[in-house]
């Protein structure tokens, strides 16, 4: 009988972890970036954040590839900066992060020497945050 | 990129010390059975069996989320830590999912006594997922001394749920025209209390006066259910559940408990092993059951003897394989 884990599957759901601040009120783009994420075959985790420290907590327990953070109501460069730290004191630096909603340019540039894979800002649509992920993580996509 | 597979050490190192990464870890492996899944198992061998698992479960929008969130709320207060584990259903058609319970349950975000884990269903009926039974275990072997499941929330047949948790709440609430419609299901059945949650609308006398009523049809038990109401978002009513939670749980004797342990395992165990026969059917592929299955074709032989003659064929091929 072979030794391999009965089922065992080497293509598990990406598991994606997308917060919003809990006083920002444009949930419209992230619902929509869920169910796209979902129809990818990705499983999302959908929250609510007042600290970063509740990002961090959520990531490890959901244990996810994937974090996508929407910020709008300005305040992102320190949520990402505590959100980095808090992952990598935590042993979490494989976990790939996205921003989304409005950020300039300059802070752009920032966050990404800091670690953030990606921004997606008006204009920019779930798909190519699909894809994306897809890219790191493997799996098919569907059109 | 996937995360590298840990040993049973680490797990008895981590997991059994509560830490939360590999609590996390452990549930993901037993999620997807990677290369690290017995290590889990092997880990956590004659560890469980000691919280008190609660089952929620009832009608979409019927408030199961929050008033978990509440009852997270008053165990946390009493300094017990829990887990959580809220099942939503996976899409059928791209397999992926939209996990939003923990969303009413954010208040405890960043309490390190409290874990919170959403599972898709990942096709699987009845409630659960496939892999909740074992995730309750992991959880119990981490240290937690409430475990609370939310079921999928269909209100339709998740039974399930009575088989791993030693209280099941069955949420109800008015407006949602699920009375008659849990009893067709047969959800009062497997309530230990019943509850009428969104107590602060006004038809929710109504509601109770109707359950009462359904409840005392539908029950087969001579020990009579409760029914609790609550309100969930101001925990209202809350504290009276957590009483018949407490009471039933220190009815509990090692004796009950090693039964429902004894119940969970059955389950487990056929669980994996009607996944084992099934991996095997799909691995047939002999003349031997094409016959079988031409037979049914031409009307000589119908379906379940069918089933049973190629699942004799399948357990034979494999056992010649040792
Ligand atoms: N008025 C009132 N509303 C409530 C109460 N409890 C929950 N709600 C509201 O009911 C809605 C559904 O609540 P959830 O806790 O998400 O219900 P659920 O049963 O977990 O829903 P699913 O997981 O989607 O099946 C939300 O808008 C809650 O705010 C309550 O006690 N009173
Ligand atoms: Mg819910």
């Amino acid at each position: 009988m072979s030794t391999e884990t009965p089922g065992a599957s080497t293509d598990a759901p990406i598991r994606v972890l997308l917060a919003k601040p809990t006083h920002d009120c444009h949930d419209r783009g992230v619902r929509l970036v869920a169910r796209r994420f979902r129809d990818a075959g990705f499983e999302v985790i959908f929250t609510n954040f007042l600290l970063t420290e509740e990002i961090v907590n959520t990531a490890i327990e959901e244990d996810v590839d994937v974090i996508g953070v929407s910020v709008s109501a300005g305040g992102h460069m320190p949520i990402f900066e505590d959100l980095l730290s808090g992952l990598h004191s935590n042993g979490l630096d494989d976990v790939m992060i996205l921003g989304g909603g409005v950020i300039p340019h300059d802070d752009e540039r920032t966050l990404k020497a800091m670690g953030v894979a990606a921004i997606f800002g008006p204009g920019t649509s779930a798909e190519d945050a699909r894809n994306l992920i897809v890219q790191k993580f493997g799996g098919t996509v569907e059109a | 990129m996937r995360r590298k597979p840990r040993d049973a050490d680490y797990y008895r190192q981590q997991l059994l010390q509560g830490d939360r990464v590999a609590l996390a870890r452990a549930i993901s492996a037993i999620e997807n059975e990677r290369a690290d899944t017995r290590a889990v198992y092997q880990a956590i061998a004659g560890h469980a069996n000691r919280a008190h698992v609660i089952g929620v479960t009832g009608a979409p929008g019927s408030g199961k989320s929050s008033l978990v969130n509440a009852l997270i709320q008053e165990f946390r207060a009493r300094g017990q830590k829990l887990g959580v584990v809220a099942v939503d259903p996976s899409s059928p058609f791209s397999g992926g999912a939209i996990l939003g319970d923990r969303i009413r349950m954010s208040d405890h975000g960043a309490d390190p006594g409290v874990f919170i884990r959403s599972l898709a269903a990942r096709g699987h009926l009845g409630g659960l997922s496939r892999a909740t039974a074992r995730v309750v275990d992991v959880m119990d072997a981490a240290g937690m001394d409430i475990i609370i499941v939310e079921t999928v929330g269909t209100g339709q047949s998740e039974v399930e749920v009575m088989e791993i948790a030693q209280s099941v709440v069955v949420v109800c609430a008015p407006g949602l025209g699920d009375e008659i419609q849990a009893v067709k299901a047969g959800i009062l059945e497997i309530a230990d209390i019943l509850v009428v949650n969104k107590a602060d609308l006004p038809d929710a006398e109504r509601t109770a006066r109707q359950l009462r009523d359904a409840a005392g049809l539908a029950s087969s038990r001579d020990d009579k259910v409760p029914i609790v109401k609550t309100t969930a978002i101001s925990s209202e009513g809350v504290a009276e559940l957590m009483q018949y939670l407490d009471d039933r749980f220190a009815g509990f004797d090692e004796a009950r408990r090693s039964d429902a342990a004894l119940e969970r395992m059955r389950k487990i165990v056929t669980g994996a092993a009607s996944h084992r026969l099934s991996e095997w059917l799909q691995r047939l592929d002999t003349d031997e059951f094409d016959t079988i299955c031409n037979s049914v074709l031409r009307g000589e032989l119908d379906i379940d003897d069918a089933a049973i003659a190629s699942a004799r064929l399948a357990l034979t091929i494999e056992s010649e394989k040792d």
